[in-house]
């Protein structure tokens, strides 16, 4: 029962985090990458000031998925690193945490492209 | 010689002798899919890039072209191409091999007509026998140049319109030349650029149906012709939405075109089964539709006398970056079955 | 002028907007939500089944990561993604799974220009601004919070 209830959960984290995503896409004339842009900048904010923690805590993967989770992690491994290292942490903490992310990317992109020819839609 | 503010009528009235067209898989399962000369299935049209697909795709068109007209390439004067490619480079490598006098043109989507054109005063005032108008456009090298990659999950807006994959060509020679008694090219309306502010890159047809509106009104004026004098007004590629606009815009002036304007870019798809919102554009649009289709038409005599019109938005992706608004254009040629 | 249409460049920007087709909004809002929350429920059952496995939640986060990208890469390849994203717009772009979409589909295309000024520079032609801002944000907040540390801790 507690499994189905997180999911749920997570459900509707994610869905509205995404919805929000579509209401700005239809509403606006924002383009898909500021959009982007402006999440990522939101989780990183949102995080600082105390207000995302929250939100995992409660939607789990369905706040840490999004594109604002990565916010969530850049802006959460750079506070550890300042604690740990110090003036240097600012440098070495977001990029950091979000490593695994961005070689994962890296790589499966180059190898897609190795295996993989444009094709019309 | 010139009537009018803008307009030139062509004292020895050039023909058009023959065209050809050529067009990709998505335009063949169109509802004008039988009409065009040649298509191909495959996307890359046996090379290995799009842009070399793009210079494929016209090389077969013009040298269809010459082969249908049966004229041989040594006997063409010059050759007026364009496409929608940075610096042009579908024309330009495919007119590389064919070794004719080469004017390159960029007009974007107004590429055909304005080849058209050009091409017909060459012939009229005598500086040339044999002169090709060809254009070019490649869905996969626009989406590369002016959009978002293919592979890449966005939705297109519902104003939204689908580069054709296609081009089209016509052999433009004097009055007298051969038999055939058609296909006259009376008058021709160089268009000004007309731009209403419209910044939205995926409402094409929106921003430039003022263009067409102006080069249309302006060249009934000029010849002082009713726009009923025409059986059919066929314009480039305003889409669904540009077409609205321009047909409403003419009732405001108390003239309905309603029912014989003709739009390529509504003609080419059919949006319920192909999903391509509000229609076909680029260079290959109209090339391939009035090749395909139109001057089969005037050939059969169903129509006889047309205005084509081609609408062209003369932006760059960079210039929209720069929060430019979209300059757009339309060039008019009057053709006619009898003279 | 005689030959123009007759409205201001506003007026005509709103005559435009009154004419077009609008985006069927609702339709697109409940598969945004949908389709998110499906992708984030993939990413809940992978973090369950690593932590299953004995991985700390640390990891087993970083695992699931990996394992998403893995997935928007593969489902881009195989030219499956493109579709579900004009079907579920956010719903698709703003996971992860987007983010490694926007990454995998500048590879695949720009490969034909040459694999290092094609594929190489143009990998983060989408996705480059969301690292540049992304990351320049968490540097602005951490020098922030490295001062409230020193003065105020």
């Amino acid at each position: 029962m507690d499994m189905i209830l997180e999911y749920i959960c997570v459900f509707i984290t994610g869905g509205i985090i995404c919805l929000i995503g579509q209401f700005l896409i239809d509403k606006t004339k924002l383009t898909a990458a500021r959009i982007l842009v402006i999440f990522v900048v939101m989780g990183v904010i949102l995080t600082a000031i105390g207000v995302y923690e929250p939100i995992v805590k409660f939607g789990k993967a369905g706040a840490t998925v999004p594109i604002s989770g990565f916010g969530y992690l850049l802006a959460n491994g750079v506070k550890e690193a300042v604690d740990e290292m110090g003036f240097l942490g600012i440098f070495v903490g977001g990029v950091k945490a979000c490593s695994a992310g961005i070689a994962a990317a890296i790589t499966f992109g180059f190898l897609a492209s190795l295996c993989s020819k444009p094709t019309i839609k | 010689m010139k009537v009018g503010s803008q307009t030139i009528k062509f004292k020895n009235t050039p023909k058009i002798l023959e065209t050809s067209s050529i067009v990709g898989k998505k335009e063949k399962e169109g509802p004008l899919g039988n009409y065009f000369d040649i298509t191909n299935e495959d996307i890359f049209f046996g090379k290995d890039t799009f842009e070399k697909a793009e210079s494929e795709m016209m090389s077969e068109c013009i040298n269809n072209l010459l082969s249908k007209a049966n004229v041989d390439v040594s006997s063409i004067d010059n050759i007026f191409a364009g496409d929608l490619l940075n610096q042009c480079i579908a024309s330009g490598y495919t007119i590389r091999d064919l070794q004719i006098p080469f004017l390159g043109l960029y007009g974007a989507c107004s590429t055909f007509v304005e080849s058209t054109l050009l091409s017909s005063i060459f012939v009229d005032g005598g500086y040339a026998n044999k002169v090709i108008a060809a254009t070019s456009s490649h869905f996969c090298s626009a989406e590369r140049q002016f959009r978002l990659p293919l592979e890449h999950g966005n939705q297109k807006t519902p104003t939204a319109q689908v580069t054709v994959t296609g081009s089209g060509s016509c052999l433009i020679v004097q009055k007298d030349f051969s038999t055939t008694n058609d296909a006259y090219i009376t008058y021709a309306t160089p268009g000004k650029i007309v731009d209403y502010g419209i910044k939205d890159m995926t409402n094409m047809g929106g921003a430039m149906a003022p263009a067409a509106f102006n080069t249309i009104y302006t060249h009934l004026e000029d010849t002082g012709r009713k726009p009923d004098y025409y059986d059919a007004i066929i314009t480039g590629d305003l889409g669904v939405l540009g077409s609205e606009i321009l047909v409403e815009q003419f009732k405001n002036e108390g003239m309905d075109i309603s029912n014989i304007h003709k739009d390529c870019g509504v003609l080419i798809f059919d949006d319920n089964s192909q999903d391509t919102h509000c229609g076909g554009s680029g260079c290959g649009c109209m090339a391939s539709v009035f090749s395909g289709y139109f001057f089969k038409q005037l050939k059969e005599k169903k129509l006889n006398k047309i205005l084509i019109v081609a609408t062209g938005a003369l932006m760059s992706p960079l210039a929209i970056q720069q929060g430019e608004s979209i300059p757009c254009i339309a060039h008019a040629v009057a053709i006619e079955n009898e003279v | 002028m005689s030959s123009n249409i007759k409205m201001t460049n506003e007026e005509y920007s709103d005559y435009v907007d009154s004419k077009a087709k609008k985006s069927p909004i609702f339709k697109n809002f409940v598969l945004a939500f949908i389709v998110g929350g499906i992708i984030c429920v993939i990413g809940q059952v992978i973090c369950n089944i690593s932590m299953y496995f004995g991985l700390d939640e640390k990891s087993a986060a970083t695992v699931t990561s990996i394992v998403l990208i893995f997935l928007g890469a593969f489902l881009t390849a195989i030219n499956v993604y493109w579709r579900i994203g004009k079907f579920a717009g956010a719903g698709s772009a703003v996971p992860i799974t987007g983010f490694s979409n926007s990454i995998v589909a500048p590879a695949i295309e720009f490969k034909l220009d040459g694999y290092i000024l094609g594929l190489g520079a143009n990998m983060f032609k989408v996705a480059g601004p969301v690292l540049v801002y992304g990351v320049a944000t968490s540097v602005g907040v951490g020098f922030i919070y490295w001062i409230i540390k020193m003065f105020f801790m």
